[in-house]
């Protein structure tokens, strides 16, 4: 080892992001003061991207077994689940926040092209895309800026890429205004028995780098990840990476293409702390070793440093170990898509990482110190219950008059259908390819979860995201609880059986107790609700320091990003009223309540409230009644009850078919309550006239709460109590345009 | 019939297009943008996608492709081709169809369903669609406006080349049935002699009943139905 350089100080450690005790640390484990390569390996691998070190105590309760899962949270790049008739299903859902704050169109980008290589480098070829979204005030020019740039980032990269995006969520409040929130979501389907495993392992066997060259682009991005957004945050753009969905395509095409030939021993994509993080994750779990020749590494620029090399994030690459004497069919493969396709290593059996430039030693770390797992620390963080969450709780709904009547009803139902957070978001939609692939049902025929067709079998995927982050913040327990079960309501009311979970956990920072206490609180709830619907968590990722130094922290945001399977293609529910006639129904029970709405937040102007009404057993005989209604086609329509409450659920299953409605509310509960609360475990169905009698038998069997509420009409007006309170046309034309009139 | 579908580096759409056409009981190969033999095949496709990465103009680099010699001399001897979304940009860019395809009107990619009107049933391609129906078909691009001069656009129509417009689920052709700002509603052309198609929207991706819509299946179908009136 040659130490030309000065040796680093526990000051330089600090500027890297490391604690003084991680420095020490670091001395004990190489037995000698760290070179500044080694540091820097370290301090990206022990960032809390890469490490989870504040969260794993808290990860490691969650459910994470089922029959069906073929690869388990923490296995791999991505959760696998079996499908069933040789397939599996890989997905995952992972954030790209920070860079989007700074650079929305690249960081919304890149975050495309990270998720699906998670999913493709296990041999999977993806087959549907999802975002969630999370912007500040629609008013302010900043938010709009950032919204047309993630919206074209993800478009353009999706797009080119060629995998639909079939769904999502958008959300917004002022908690976002600085730190917007992008989560990205892909699934991929690949055939049992081919899955690819991020391994490395056989003493000489080469190690490739392939796709795209070695740039400065990205360099400690996920450290730059751990931190809080600043004003100096915009200095570190060269922390943001930048894409090219072609590469990615032809990567996709050529990764596909060498797994299937077989020669393949461990595959992983370069996402978060590039080279260094594959090759230690690799060769950590496979227990062995590796010489890289950084100097053989492809480079977009001359005189990369080796921890520029080793860090940086550039996109479209991937890390591949190949069976010694089949360096050939890589190569014939990777010629063939014009891709860079070189070899820079070999397995060792030292379970050491050797790096070396122009043939000197620059760093030598042990691979099982560096991960999570392994040598990574693992904290234990203070967490103390904020003051706010007892004064949220204190709201009571006596203390707000009920609406005063028919006009206000009105004004209520415009305001809602004209708010962005309850309105169509067909701007952003439509931005997005979600016809390609010929897989997407719900293009023509939509439902509250997304149903993509899987070629080859009868079978599709129901997926979905899902997360009231208002709920969450009221009370993240709760809260967290609700947004896996408005997952799965979202799944069962499209006709599939939710199957497994991945999260994306947005918090603020961790080092706050208070919002540690919010993270602690979101992860109690997921596990219930999991448990409660038998839907495992197959990984994710976790995103801290989601905040600014002055405004505080983003609402607590544990994004669900559900998988469900749809069995017979003939089991599909749709969310339309199909004619004019069809009896409307509420299925589970109506509640005075009006917690968390948006009505509540936005009309009455109250911020503070507690969660919407929720019971998790009552959730769940309500999900089973429904499941078996579709099932048993009893049925026409289903559609659940959540942003805006019932009567914008009602509008939305009248506006595809241009139908209206007549409904009456029940003198039991107070208007505002029955229209426009939130109280969950509620779905909104249709049914014929010829089937009322065994739908009803069959709820009455099942002991769930269900009421007549009126009928579907051709007249096109929404009437409720016999009054009108909008025409159909007008309605959908500002649910339609409110968000283009935002962004023009 | 062989169907040949010319796959180039950022094609996307090849997999969709193969699998419709053996749905509907067709040979389909791919043919290799490097490659430079057509492998007999008697109708040759163009799908969509981003060839190249589309980084420069849509279609502009994928012309210089080895495979187009080959893909242009079975053209000009009169064999079938056709080019939908990036492969349509493809073959204006080569000169095997009049006109280019611009930015859209809103700058913005556009992905929906839009109406087609059929108008004129001489080609093999429209040879027996209903010209009082509107088509449902999906688009999905951001360079989709056709445009040409006036000569172009005379010759066009005096030669009956335009075989769709954009329309209303009326079966009307407006202004707001115009998706992206196309000259006349103009969504798809042949060539003058009218063995050559080009198509923004994407017939392929309504040709599934599960899908709860088969209007795609309809046009293509033609394909393999009809015969030329010539």
């Amino acid at each position: 080892m040659e130490h030309q350089e000065t040796l680093p100080t526990v000051e330089t450690a600090k500027k890297l992001g490391l604690l003084p005790e991680e420095f020490e640390r670091i001395q004990e484990i190489l037995g000698r003061v760290p070179n500044f390569t080694e540091l820097s390996i370290f301090s990206v691998m022990w960032s809390e991207h890469c490490s989870y070190k504040n969260s794993i105590v808290w990860l490691k309760k969650l459910p994470k077994d089922s029959p069906r899962m073929l690869a388990k949270a923490g296995e791999e790049n991505a959760g696998v689940v079996d499908l069933g008739d040789g397939l599996g299903c890989a997905f995952k859902i992972e954030s790209h926040n920070h860079p989007s704050a700074l650079e929305p169109y690249q960081g919304a980008a890149t975050g495309v092209g990270g998720i699906n290589r998670d999913i493709f480098t296990m041999g999977a070829r993806p087959i549907a895309q999802l975002n969630s979204l999370r912007f500040g005030n629609l008013n302010l020019a900043k938010t709009k800026w950032l919204v047309k740039g993630v919206v074209k980032g993800i478009g353009d990269y999706g797009n080119a890429f060629g995998i639909p995006t079939v769904g999502g969520e958008v959300q917004f409040d002022d908690c976002y205004n600085v730190n917007p929130l992008v989560n990205a979501f892909s699934a991929g389907i690949l055939k049992k028995g081919k899955m690819a495993s991020a391994i490395s392992y056989g003493v000489g066997n080469p190690v490739f780098i392939v796709g795209s060259a070695t740039g400065k682009d990205g360099i400690g991005g996920a450290s730059f990840a751990s931190e809080d957004i600043s004003e100096k945050s915009s200095e570190k753009l060269p922390a943001v990476q930048v894409g090219d969905p072609f590469q990615e395509k032809l990567l996709l095409e050529a990764t596909l293409e060498i797994i299937d030939s077989g020669c393949v021993i461990g595959i992983q994509d370069m996402g978060a702390a590039g080279i260094i993080c594959s090759t230690s994750e690799m060769s950590a779990k496979g227990e062995h070793g590796m010489d890289i020749d950084l100097s053989k590494v492809p480079t977009r620029q001359p005189n990369m440093k080796p921890f520029e090399i080793l860090l940086s994030e550039s996109q479209e690459r991937m890390l591949i170990v190949v069976e010694k004497g089949k360096e050939d069919i890589a190569k014939k493969i990777f010629d063939k898509w014009d891709l860079n396709c070189e070899q820079i290593g070999v397995v060792t059996d030292t379970k050491r990482l050797n790096f070396y430039q122009d043939g000197v030693l620059v760093a030598d770390v042990p691979a099982e110190d560096l991960v999570l797992g392994g040598g990574a620390p693992v904290y234990q963080r203070e967490y103390r219950e904020p003051a706010y969450y007892q004064e949220y709780k204190k709201f009571k709904i006596e203390s707000i008059a009920d609406l005063s009547g028919t006009d206000e009803i009105r004004k209520v139902a415009e305001h809602l259908l004209s708010h962005p957070n309850v309105c169509s978001k067909k701007w952003v939609a439509e931005q997005y390819d979600s016809t390609i692939g010929r897989a997407n049902r719900n293009t023509n025929s939509p439902s509250d979860a997304a149903v993509v067709k899987v070629h080859g079998s009868e079978k599709s995927i129901v997926i979905t995201v899902d997360c009231n982050s208002r709920y969450v913040n009221a009370d993240p327990e709760e809260g967290c609880a609700i947004a896996v079960a408005e997952a799965s309501r979202n799944i069962i009311c499209s006709g599939g059986e939710p199957v497994a979970i991945t999260n994306c956990l947005n918090f603020g920072n961790p080092y706050v107790p208070e919002v540690y206490w919010q993270f602690v609180g979101a992860i109690k709830g997921m596990k219930k609700s999991c448990e409660t619907f038998g839907t495992p968590v197959t990984g994710g990722n976790v995103s801290f320091y989601n905040q600014s130094s002055d405004e505080g922290p983003v609402f607590p945001t544990p994004t669900i990003g559900m998988l469900g399977i749809l069995d017979n293609p003939e089991n599909r529910m749709t969310l339309d009223f199909k004619a004019a006639g069809d009896l409307i129904y509420l299925v589970g029970a109506s509640k005075n309540d009006v917690n968390s709405s948006e009505y509540l937040y936005s009309y009455r102007g109250i911020k503070a409230s507690g969660h919407p009404a929720f019971d998790l057993a009552e959730e769940k005989s309500l999900q089973d009644a429904v499941s078996k209604l579709i099932s048993s086609k009893l049925i026409a329509s289903a559609h659940d009850v959540s942003d805006g409450g019932l009567f914008i659920t009602l509008a939305e299953s009248a506006m595809p078919g241009q139908f209206g409605f007549a409904i009456n509310t029940d003198a039991a509960f107070r208007k505002d309550a029955f229209l426009f609360g939130e109280a969950q475990s509620r779905v909104l169905v249709s049914v014929k006239a010829d089937k009322l009698a065994e739908f009803e038998k069959a709820l009455q069997t099942d002991g769930v709460r269900y009421s007549a509420l009126g009928t579907v009409t051709s007249d096109p007006n929404y009437v409720i109590d016999s009054e009108v309170i909008v025409a159909a046309k007008s309605a959908k034309e500002v649910y339609d345009n409110t968000l283009e009139g935002y962004l023009v | 019939m062989k169907f040949g579908v010319v796959v180039f580096p950022g094609s996307n759409c090849d997999d969709d297009t193969i699998g419709v056409l053996e749905a509907m009981g067709q040979e389909a190969i791919k043919l290799w943008h490097k490659d430079t033999d057509l492998q007999g095949a008697d109708f040759l496709i163009l799908p969509g996608g981003f060839s190249y990465g589309d980084y420069l103009r849509s279609g502009a680099i994928a012309r210089f492709s080895p495979i187009m010699d080959k893909v242009i001399e079975h053209a000009s001897n009169g064999g079938y081709l056709m080019g939908i979304c990036n492969g349509f940009q493809v073959l204006v860019e080569a000169g095997l169809l009049p006109g280019v395809l611009l930015r859209n009107d809103k700058q913005k990619f556009i992905s929906k369903n839009i109406y087609l009107k059929t108008q004129s049933t001489n080609s093999l391609l429209t040879n027996g669609l209903d010209t009082e129906k509107a088509y449902k078909i999906p688009i999905a691009h951001a360079e989709g406006r056709y445009f040409a001069d006036e000569a172009t656009l005379k010759q066009l129509n005096d030669n009956n080349q335009v075989l769709f417009r954009y329309c209303d689920e009326n079966a009307e052709i407006t202004e707001a049935s115009n998706p992206n700002g196309s000259l006349e509603n103009i969504a798809g052309i042949c060539n003058a002699g009218r063995n050559v198609f080009g198509l923004m929207p994407h017939p392929e991706r309504a040709a599934d009943p599960l899908l709860s819509n088969t209007d795609g299946l309809e046009i293509l179908k033609q394909l393999i139905s009809s015969e030329v009136l010539a």
